[in-house]
């Protein structure tokens, strides 16, 4: 059995995919025109369905053979994308038919896709370029398949729109509705969250060197500010819209709270961190306070106070979103979310959503961007 | 505890501070509406009765420390437990969603971070997720959870729960993630010369090791369920909670109200944090450890 190198994923799909074979019909139509051979129904996978369900042992059958692990990955690979495709594009018109079978085979073109997964993720390549590229590829298929099996599942099983719209859905949804989208997140992001944003890190930056020069207030507002940190700050928002009113503004000061006690505490932490044979060091060069604090205790604060930018960016966007919920005018993503929810639109519901994630996530990585650019000299930078 | 001392007198001096403050914007923020009122009533006033009436406003634009302080000492402790526009009844409907979903964060926190540090493949393909979950403003879909729960039938504690339950996993998550792989080379190898087997290893150094790590993060888990909880309850329209309360007063612009509701809040979020420190405090020295 030297050319044989059997893997409990692969096995595991090859029975699903033959006890798929023994069940027979794959949806209710097919059950009926089996039952019924003389009268002709119209049913899904009429034709492919043998090919599809042998594509899949055919692919978990090659990847145990004593192939190299990358022309394994890339079999695996090809072999459960092209079995998901089948079956999604086949269930089509016969929304919420799906017997057994259809669900199994799902299961092992899920399998063999984890058992890719897996292989790629045993590769140790040498190349650098190519390391990056598995660090973004392995999550990508993850993500990929919560995608495939949400939309397999709602539309195989006919799950009701208003429970779970399928991705396809929500993606025509987002495509049909830009300019509303377009208009929620000038309002929402570019006018409360940035301003809030840059004002809220800014101000808990000056409060921070402000303490850090008086000890007094150090040992004072550290506590605090350690407490407000546990404390729902975003119940101020109904008080932030009383007294800004409805428009951005009252969005913005809500943020503005909300970040000012993640930087500020971060802040301080920051700079603490030098040490304090460098400190020694600037005292032998006669460098004043504002000097040391430039040139030495800011660079060695950077990664705390980039961490608190981290923090606060996703802090920034749920403060505002949620102020939204106690007033807005009409534009705004929570001012969608929670009006939508109420026409039982989810689709636009989960289309916001989408886009939140996607402006959290960019909001995100532009910050770890420039961390990476301007704290390059830090060990966690350097080794990656 | 020279430390304590230490604080005692910049902490206490700050918070004076901000009450002074505080009074002086109450006047500063009520004083146009007080006016128009005067006007309206042609009555004139010396400027300290000017400011008094300021400060006693039934509902003035920022209320005054000492108003909110009676407003919540007579809905906390006046009032029976039982009656609706009690405080206590309020919190309790908030903290009862908060435990069940730090509950549940906690055990899913636990759980993924034990299979992330055991399975390879999820470490390179979830572990990423997990950290983009977090940049996605989660609170934003509360609504629609709750919504939608209720839509098939679930409904009272479990949407709330959820929401609390997404919010704390994840620091579990990443502080158990970091806290079983906390214990050095050095001492898995010498669990290895002891010929221990996966799960020795597991339950005799790697849990032990992760135990502090796992309460610093429960204390972060436990704040951020309390602020799941407090949301779940403002799009429902919920009849009771601290986030009901919040949003009545802002319907009625009952301010008082709203500022005690946030006090109430605090009051249980710092309870909570203390519990949870406490508790941690407490199992580090049934282990053994020694104060450093």
């Amino acid at each position: 059995m030297n050319w044989l190198k059997p893997s409990w994923q692969a096995v595991l799909a090859i029975l699903l995919c033959l006890v798929a074979l023994a069940l027979g019909a794959m949806s209710k139509p097919e059950a009926a025109a089996l039952a019924d051979p003389a009268a002709s129904f119209d049913y899904p996978y009429f034709g492919i369905k043998t090919p599809m369900i042998g594509l899949a042992v055919l692919a978990g059958l090659i990847s145990m053979l004593r192939i190299s692990s990358l022309a394994e990955a890339v079999v695996l690979f090809v072999g459960a994308h092209l079995v998901a495709w089948m079956l999604i594009s086949g269930i089509a018109g016969f929304e919420g038919t799906a017997l057994a079978p259809y669900f199994l085979l799902l299961a092992a073109a899920w399998l063999l896709a984890w058992r890719c997964v897996a292989v790629l993720s045993g590769l140790r390549p040498m190349a650098k370029g190519v390391r990056m590229a598995l660090r973004l590829i392995i999550p990508a298929i993850f993500g990929a398949w919560i995608l495939i099996i949400w939309e397999a599942v709602t539309r195989g099983a006919g799950i009701p729109f208003i429970l779970l719209p399928p991705p396809s859905a929500i993606g025509a949804r987002i495509a049909s509705s830009l300019p509303v989208l377009g208009a929620d997140v000038r309002q929402t992001i570019f006018k409360a969250v940035i301003f809030g944003y840059v004002v809220g890190s800014g101000a808990g930056f000056l409060v921070a060197i402000a303490a850090d020069r008086v000890p007094f207030l150090r040992r004072g507002l550290l506590p605090i500010g350690n407490m407000v940190s546990a404390l729902p700050i975003i119940g101020v928002a109904p008080i932030m819209v009383m007294w800004f009113g409805f428009d951005w503004p009252s969005k913005a000061a809500v943020v503005i709270i909300m970040t000012f006690f993640p930087m500020l505490v971060n802040t301080v932490a920051g700079l603490a961190a030098s040490g304090h044979m460098e400190r020694d060091l600037m005292r032998t060069y006669a460098s004043g306070y504002w000097p040391t604090l430039l040139k030495l205790r800011l660079p060695a604060a950077a990664p705390f106070i980039f961490n608190a930018l981290k923090i606060n960016s996703t802090l920034a966007l749920i403060g505002a979103i949620v102020a939204e919920f106690f007033g807005t005018p009409v534009v705004g993503m929570g001012f969608r979310i929670s009006t939508e929810v109420g026409r039982m639109n989810i689709d636009m519901v989960w289309a916001e959503i989408a886009v939140a994630a996607l402006a959290g996530s960019v909001f995100y990585g532009v910050v770890a961007l420039i961390e990476r650019a301007v704290t390059f000299w830090h060990p966690s930078v350097r080794g990656g | 505890m020279d430390t304590f001392r230490d604080k005692l007198v910049p902490v206490t001096s700050i918070l004076l501070g901000v009450v002074v403050l505080w009074y002086i914007f109450a006047v500063i923020l009520n004083a146009p509406f007080q006016r128009d009122l005067d006007r309206r009533a042609n009555e004139t006033h010396g400027t300290v009765e000017f400011i008094g009436k300021t400060l006693s406003q039934p509902k003035p634009t920022l209320p005054a420390p000492h108003q909110v302080a009676v407003n919540f000492f007579e809905n906390t402790f006046l009032r029976p437990i039982t009656s609706n526009r009690s405080l206590v009844y309020n919190a309790w409907v908030t903290l009862s969603s908060t435990l069940l979903g730090f509950a549940f964060g906690t055990a899913l926190g636990i759980i993924i971070a034990v299979g992330i540090v055991h399975v390879a493949t999820l470490d390179r393909s979830l572990m990423p997720w997990i950290i983009a979950s977090q940049t996605i403003p989660i609170l934003a879909v509360a609504p629609m959870i709750i919504v939608v729960l209720a839509a098939i039938g679930v409904t009272g504690l479990i949407p709330k729960a959820m929401i609390s339950t997404y919010l704390s996993f994840f620091p579990v998550t990443v502080g158990m993630v970091k806290g079983l792989r906390s214990p050095e080379i050095m001492h898995l190898d010498l669990m290895h010369t002891y010929n221990a087997s996966a799960s020795q290893t597991f339950w005799k150094l790697r849990v032990p090791a992760s135990v502090p790590f796992l309460f610093t993060s429960m204390k972060v888990a436990v704040a951020a369920s309390l602020v799941g909880a407090i949301v779940g309850e403002l799009p429902t329209g919920a009849v009771a909670g601290i986030g009901a309360k919040l949003l009545a007063g802002a319907y009625y612009s009952q301010s008082i109200d709203i500022w005690s509701a946030l006090v109430a809040g605090s009051v249980v979020a710092a309870l909570l944090v203390m519990v949870v420190g406490i508790a941690g405090r407490l199992v580090d020295r049934a282990m053994g450890g020694r104060p450093a």
